[in-house]
């Protein structure tokens, strides 16, 4: 069981709010992603569930109790870090067994945990290393052996990934996601990566500033943005957000429109333009637009191979049933 | 052309090292001669260096004098004991100006460095009374407690410059895995700063080792370490020279050698975090 429940939480360092007040459920067994931008107030967040750091004001409850005061050590939670965290002068496998010890466990037991442990996160053959010989992968699976043994309510993960490159990065979200299928633990993730936030979570929170800009499905946040923040912060490439005269015929202050909803052509098309910059990559091809209409360059989704080149002209034609449409205040309309 | 300028500065500033060491050295290096001369040979102008009878009768009148071995163990029990408590209350102390800093702990710090600019003879008089009036006057354990405070400061900065380098998120996670402050102190935080330790005990022990003023104004017999040894045989019967550099080499040499071993250990940790 890991039901975690944020109840008017917030934080202040120095009498400046990083964190105003915030209401906030993670259901047990979820995988939760707080993703912003970096200084949003994502790893505090999850710091103060951790009880690594005190809140100012508000409760925490982890599975119905009050927690708000706990030490760390006492909230059942584990947690994964960025820098790994690992002990240095520790082999894989005290790393491992220390949860265990520092829980009075016999030493069969411990063992025969470590054991189960390293042979999930194949780390069988390493286990007599200290971590200062192993690559970064095999660290951050040791911290994650290390966060498993202690059978935690929830795990806490706060940009695991960040230090490792990009094959590798691809590689652990999947174990990670793989992970959460077989343990069904509630997990909390922290990410400034919005497509780890949206491969891995069940449910993302879109943090800035401290606020919950929107909580929900990562479908959700794609089709659905609540606001000019969020729809430009999800989905890779961004959201084109669009102002002027085009937008106020639509009676709006800003229109979204993904890439990947606009279709390209030499012949005709809504809006015309001039090609810029294009990046192909093979499965697709992306066009930098300087259209007439609008001040910014528009960046379109082809399929494919498509060979329009730089300086030529062409028509955009965006699809109006995945048209947004933003408020003065940046809210969404439709 | 830059190749054999920086060859020259090279040899210019290795002749220049040396003749630096050899400078600092010398005065111990003409004690240890002194000591194998004869007290005429000692006093000779000008003065003889390699050039005389070497005689070993100096440290027999020493040893035949006094208690070496007393004076010695005196000396042993106050540098390891002072360092040793000195450590115990500073490894804490240590640890939480590292890790939960507050506003004043620069200022804490600071202030206490500043103690260390105290001209100890201001507070001789009030200090040797409270040590008459709770009876530890010339007791190991009076030494111990005064060299522990003296030397306290530099632990404490010491130990907190180590401590500074370990990255916090260890000593989190150490937390999150259910540690004890306690258990976060002893597994965690004192392995991964024994050198630090080790270089700030090995200073400590030296400094203490060397420490005159208080060791010799707060024991008369009882608890006189080394340093009241060498003393013993400066004034009151004249100058005998080479008796009193024989003194001072014994006093000398445990610390001597023990540097010796040590230096590499002890350059690293006084230079740590200097250089990354």
């Amino acid at each position: 069981m890991g039901r975690i429940v944020l109840d008017q939480v917030n934080k202040s360092f120095d009498g400046v709010e990083v964190i105003p007040p915030l209401d906030l459920t993670i259901e047990d067994g979820e995988f939760t992603v707080f993703v912003g931008p970096s200084g949003c107030g994502k790893s505090t967040l999850l710091r103060l569930i951790a009880g690594l750091e005190d809140v100012t004001g508000g409760q925490i409850h982890i599975d119905g109790k009050d927690s708000t005061q706990l030490a760390p050590a006492k909230r059942k939670l584990a947690m994964v870090f960025q820098s790994y965290a690992l002990y240095p002068h520790m082999s894989v496998r005290n790393n491992i067994a220390f949860p265990l010890k520092m829980a009075k466990l016999g030493r069969d037991k411990i063992n025969s945990k470590v054991m189960a442990a390293a042979e999930v996160l194949n780390l069988t053959d390493y286990l007599e290393r200290r971590p200062g010989l192993l690559s970064g992968g095999q660290r951050q699976r040791v911290a994650i052996g290390r966060a498993i043994v202690r059978e935690p309510k929830a795990f806490l993960f706060d940009e695991p990934l960040s230090n490792l490159d990009a094959a590798l990065r691809v590689e652990m979200r999947l174990e990670i996601g793989e992970l959460h299928k077989r343990l069904a633990t509630t997990m909390v993730y922290v990410t400034h990566d919005q497509v780890e936030a949206m491969t891995m979570a069940d449910r993302i929170v879109v943090l800035k500033a401290g606020n919950i800009e929107q909580v929900g499905s990562p479908l959700e946040l794609y089709s659905k943005p609540k606001n000019v923040f969020v729809a430009g912060f999800i989905g890779s490439p961004s959201m084109n957000l669009l102002e002027g005269p085009e937008a106020v015929k639509l009676g709006a202050k800003t229109i979204g429109i993904r890439p990947e909803h606009l279709s390209i052509s030499d012949q005709e098309g809504v809006w015309s333009g001039i090609i810029g910059v294009s990046e192909h990559l093979g499965s697709d091809t992306f066009f930098h637009v300087k259209c007439d209409a609008f001040p910014e360059p528009i960046t379109v989704r082809a399929s494919g191979e498509v060979s329009l080149h730089y300086g030529e002209k062409v028509f955009l034609t965006p699809n109006h049933a995945h048209l947004h449409l933003f408020s003065d205040d940046g809210l969404r309309i439709a | 052309m830059a190749r054999s300028n920086s060859m020259q500065l090279k040899m210019l500033t290795t002749v220049a090292a040396w003749s630096i060491g050899l400078m600092i050295f010398f005065p111990i290096l003409w004690t240890i001669l002194t000591s194998f001369k004869t007290e005429a040979q000692a006093i000779a102008s000008p003065p003889l260096f390699l050039n005389f009878d070497w005689t070993l009768e100096n440290y027999q009148v020493v040893q035949e004098r006094s208690n070496y071995m007393r004076f010695l163990w005196n000396s042993v029990f106050i540098a390891g004991g002072s360092t040793l408590l000195g450590v115990l209350i500073a490894v804490p102390a240590a640890w939480s100006m590292a890790f939960v800093p507050s506003k004043r702990t620069k200022d804490i710090l600071l202030w206490m460095l500043s103690t260390k600019m105290l001209p100890a003879v201001g507070v001789l008089y009030p200090l040797y009374l409270i040590f008459i009036e709770l009876g530890v006057l010339d007791t190991r354990l009076g030494l111990i407690v005064v060299l522990m405070l003296i030397n306290l400061p530099i632990i404490v900065w010491m130990l907190y410059t180590y401590f500074k380098e370990i990255p916090g998120e260890i000593l989190e996670a150490a937390r999150m895995d259910g540690a004890t402050l306690k258990s976060e102190i002893f597994y965690v935080l004192m392995p991964m700063a024994v050198p630090g330790i080790a270089s700030t005990i090995l200073l400590n022990v030296i400094l203490a080792w060397n420490e005159a003023f208080w060791t010799l104004n707060l024991t008369a017999a009882k608890a006189a370490p080394l340093t009241a040894f060498i003393a013993s045989y400066s004034s009151p019967e004249g100058l005998f020279y080479a008796k009193l550099s024989a003194a001072s080499t014994m006093a000398i040499a445990p610390i001597l050698i023990l540097g010796w071993f040590s230096q590499k250990q002890l350059v690293r940790g006084l230079t740590f975090g200097a250089v990354k």
